[in-house]
Parts: C-alpha cells; sequence; structure tokens
C-alpha cells in the first residue's frame, strides 16, 4: 500500500498536468462547441415551415441534414468515428484533419452535439404551450418568445441530462488517444509501460477521472438547487 | 370599439366559429358565454390572432384586417399589443418572480429600461396591494394570487382591450372571489374587457354585453338583462344547466 501512495506521490502532478493540457481543454472546447451544435440542430428540427415556398424547401434540406447528422453519430462508435475523421479524411486528402487536436474536438463536438440536441429538443418540447402563448400574448415576436421564455425553461429541465452528457464526455475524451494525442489516460500508459506497475498505474488514472467527475458532479448538485428555485 | 364581420374559423373537420358579426364596444365589459366546445375561446383568441380566422373581417380603430389574405407578421404583432390576455391558468412565466413576469413585456416588448419598468411594475403591485409577493415564484403562489398577478401583467402593457379565458376556472370559489373583486373594479373603472366565463352570476352583475355562442354560431347579443330574462329556449336550457 506504501508502495502506491509513493507512485501516486510520483506521478499524481503529471497525470493533473495532463488533465489540464489536455483532458479538460478537450472537454470544456468539445462541450461548448457540441451545444452549439446541439441548439443548433434543435432549433432547426422543431422549427415550423415558413410561408414563402424556397423558404420552406430550404428548411425541408436543412431538417433532412440534421436528422441525417443525428442518426449518424448516435449509430456508430465514437472511436470509428475518430478513426474515420483523422486517419480516413487525410487519407482522403482532406489535410485539415491531419491535426490530432483537430480531429478530436470535430469529432467529440459534433458526437456531443448529437445526443445533447436531442437532450434540448425534448426540453424545448416540453416547455408547455401556455407559456409560449403568454408570451405571444404580450407582443413577443416568435423569436422573442424562444429566447425569453421557451429557452430559459428549456434550459433548466435539460441541465440535468446535459450534465451528464458533460460527465460523459469527459471520460470519452481518454479516447484521444488513440489518435495520438497524449492526454492523461496516454500518459498513464506511457508510464505503466516504463515502470511495469500496470495495475496500480491505471488505478491511479481511474482515480483523477472520478476526482474530475466528481467535481463536476457537485457542480450539477448546485445548478439544479439553484435552478429549482424555479421549479414545476 | 371592435367589430367582427363573418368571422368564420374552420378547422380540419369542424367549424368553429361560422359567420360571426358583432362588436366589442371600448370602455365595456363583453362576456362571451355558451356552453363547453361551442368556440367561446375561439373568438376571444381570434381577436388578439392567437388563432386566424380562416375568413371573415376585423376593424379595429384605424386598422382593417381580412382573413382570407395573409396577414403579415407585422401587422400580427401591432394587432397584438394592443390586447392583454388572461388565461385559464399556469400561464405565469415559471422561471420568473413576480416583478420580473411583470417587467417582461416591458422591457422586451416596450423596450423601457430596467429601471423605469422595475418602478411600474412596483407600483402596480402596490395599487393592488400585493407588494409583497413581488418576489416570489408563481409555484410559492395560490391559484388566486396566480390569476391576479397574470391580470396585473397583462395590465402593465396598457392595453386597449383586456381579453379573459376563463380567469376563475381553475379556482376554488373563495379564491375565485378574490380574481372576481379585481375584475370588477376594473369594470367600475370602465375598462375594455371582454371575458369567456362560466360564472353566470358575475357576467349578470358585471357585463354590460352577453355574447351567447352556441356551437359556433352567435345564439345572442346584446343587452346583458335581456339575456338573463329571455325566453329564448335554447338561452333558457343553457342557463338552465348552469348554476348561479
Ligand atoms: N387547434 C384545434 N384543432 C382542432 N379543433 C379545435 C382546435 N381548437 C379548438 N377546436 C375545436 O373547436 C371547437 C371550439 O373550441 P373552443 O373555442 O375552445 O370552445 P370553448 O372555449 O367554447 O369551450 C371545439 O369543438 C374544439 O374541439
Ligand atoms: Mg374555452
Amino acid at each position: 500500500m506504501s508502495e502506491f501512495f509513493e507512485l501516486a506521490v510520483k506521478y499524481l502532478p503529471s497525470l493533473f498536468q495532463a488533465a489540464l493540457q489536455y483532458t479538460i481543454p478537450l472537454t470544456i472546447m468539445s462541450f461548448s462547441l457540441g451545444l452549439v451544435f446541439a441548439l443548433v440542430t434543435a432549433l432547426i428540427r422543431l422549427s415550423q415551415p415558413p410561408k414563402n415556398e424556397w423558404a420552406a424547401a430550404f428548411l425541408k434540406i436543412l431538417k433532412g441534414v440534421a436528422a441525417f447528422y443525428v442518426w449518424t453519430f448516435r449509430s456508430t462508435p465514437l472511436i470509428v468515428q475518430l478513426f474515420i475523421v483523422f486517419y480516413g479524411l487525410p487519407n482522403a486528402h482532406i489535410s485539415f484533419f491531419a491535426n490530432a487536436w483537430i480531429s478530436a474536438i470535430t469529432v467529440f463536438s459534433l458526437n456531443t452535439g448529437a445526443y445533447a440536441s436531442e437532450t434540448i429538443r425534448a426540453a424545448i418540447l416540453s416547455v408547455p404551450y401556455v407559456q409560449k402563448e403568454a408570451g405571444l400574448s404580450l407582443g413577443m415576436s416568435n423569436w422573442e418568445v424562444y429566447l425569453y421564455v421557451v429557452l430559459p425553461q428549456a434550459a433548466r429541465i435539460s441541465i440535468p441530462p446535459l450534465s451528464n452528457s458533460l460527465i460523459s464526455l469527459l471520460k470519452d475524451t481518454s479516447l484521444a488517444s488513440v489518435i495520438t494525442i497524449v492526454e492523461m489516460f496516454y500518459l498513464s500508459q506511457q508510464i505503466a509501460a516504463q515502470n511495469y506497475r500496470i495495475l496500480s498505474m491505471y488505478i491511479l488514472v481511474a482515480i483523477v477521472y472520478a476526482f474530475l467527475t466528481s467535481i463536476l458532479s457537485i457542480g450539477q448538485h448546485y445548478l439544479e438547487a439553484y435552478t429549482s428555485r424555479f421549479a414545476q | 370599439m371592435i367589430t367582427v364581420n363573418n368571422l368564420t374559423k374552420k378547422y380540419p373537420n369542424q367549424v368553429a366559429l361560422n359567420d360571426i358579426t358583432t362588436t366589442f364596444p371600448a370602455h365595456q365589459t363583453t362576456a362571451i358565454l355558451g356552453p363547453s366546445g361551442s368556440g367561446k375561446s375561439t373568438l376571444l383568441r381570434s381577436l388578439n390572432l392567437l388563432e386566424l380566422p380562416t375568413s371573415g373581417e376585423m376593424i379595429l380603430d384605424d386598422l382593417q384586417l381580412a382573413f382570407n389574405q395573409v396577414i403579415s407578421n407585422q401587422t400580427i404583432l401591432k394587432v397584438r399589443q394592443q390586447f392583454g390576455m388572461v388565461f385559464q391558468e399556469k400561464a405565469l412565466f415559471t422561471h420568473l418572480d413576480v416583478l420580473h413576469n411583470l417587467t417582461e413585456g416591458l422591457i422586451h416588448v416596450k423596450k423601457l429600461t430596467k429601471a423605469v419598468a422595475n418602478q411600474q411594475a412596483l407600483k402596480l403591485l402596490e395599487q393592488f396591494e400585493m407588494t409583497e409577493l413581488a418576489n416570489r415564484f408563481p409555484y410559492q403562489l395560490s391559484g388566486g394570487q396566480q390569476q391576479r398577478i397574470a391580470i396585473i401583467r397583462a395590465l402593465a402593457m396598457q392595453p386597449k382591450y383586456l381579453l379573459l379565458d376563463e380567469p376563475t376556472s381553475a379556482l376554488d370559489p373563495e379564491l375565485e372571489a378574490q380574481v372576481l373583486r379585481i375584475l370588477r373594479s376594473l369594470a367600475e373603472q370602465n375598462t375594455s374587457m371582454v371575458i369567456v366565463t362560466h360564472n353566470m352570476a358575475f357576467a349578470r352583475q358585471v357585463a354590460d354585453r352577453i355574447l351567447f355562442i352556441d356551437h359556433g354560431n352567435l345564439g345572442y347579443q346584446g343587452d346583458t338583462e335581456n339575456f338573463f330574462t329571455s325566453d329564448n329556449p335554447r338561452i333558457q336550457q343553457f342557463l338552465g344547466a348552469m348554476t348561479f
């Protein structure tokens, strides 16, 4: 046991440094971008056809693209998506994705966005219709009703499921190791390969992941407590 | 005054309003009465264009709308801002406290500054003796308080007409009384109101004018007392089924 503590003292700083350098920035950037994809996708899929014929046709195409996007990312493994983008696309001369960071953030954010768009869509649909009508009856436009009434209420409803997505994403960033990013998990692999303390090293990295996700869970708890003041 | 001519609203499998021609005088209370599903809400909601009638026209002061033509979003907003609306229940914004429920429209629609909006909202709360509710969220209010705040929220926008769709139907009698007291005083101050209600005693006491809707048709329009003493069999049947 004391041997484990020695290992912990020795390697925790570099593991935390890897977390600060890779895991956390990957998570934050992918999640923020993912939320944008999710919101845009949810709004496209929920929007009513406009009166203008061309705009209606355009919306129909957008809806098709959005549905296809959500379907592809939800129906394929994350690791396969990473391989296609990082190894496959540059091989097809799309060299933009030869950068591992760009590939990782692209895949993680699109993947998170696909799942979160369903969450946000469900949350928006669960806002009672009379709340929208109340906004309309005050003279707000459809957009104002969305901005000031529907989205704030949907945000509250989506906090628990979105927090779960964030926690999953943080853990899933460990998959960036397969596309050459020396993030926290990859680093623990490298150390284990040198010192042969395989079990200890993987338990150590598991502890750091558990520590980070627990912080997120606590944050989620406080956020839910804060927003529950406008419960029901 | 609002005039509607030949107002018709068709849904795919039924006619909710059939050729309604009537008026809603300013500074008076018009009560819309009728059995459930007869089209009362549809008529009320047609006035502020929450429902778009299929055909007919509406004249609102200098504005004239023909419903067989496409009505622009801009016109819809312009018309809607002339009205305040109170729903049956649960229409206060659940994510905002009372004060912010009152200021939301003032800030985003009337474009008042936060400070001015707050000041106006607090003044109204004081006037209706509900200042102590300012920082409560809707779920912390009784049903009667919620409806009174909903009325104040509508009034805060200084609408030309106040529309109310069964504002007390979801309330217990003692809570209903608090809401009716406010409506009675608004009527005494000659507020222009259109109210859908099942409370016949209230309608008889407060309304200046009655519209009776029956299966989407206008079965009666005119003086309140004449309605309640009518010998028209359909009206008598309706009134006989209502408790006073
Ligand atoms: N969105 C809708 N789609 C189809 N039918 C509707 C819709 N809204 C109302 N109706 C029908 O129109 C009729 C009148 O409804 P409503 O105006 O709500 O009646 P009331 O308020 O008098 O109870 C009812 O038969 C109702 O079922
Ligand atoms: Mg109704």
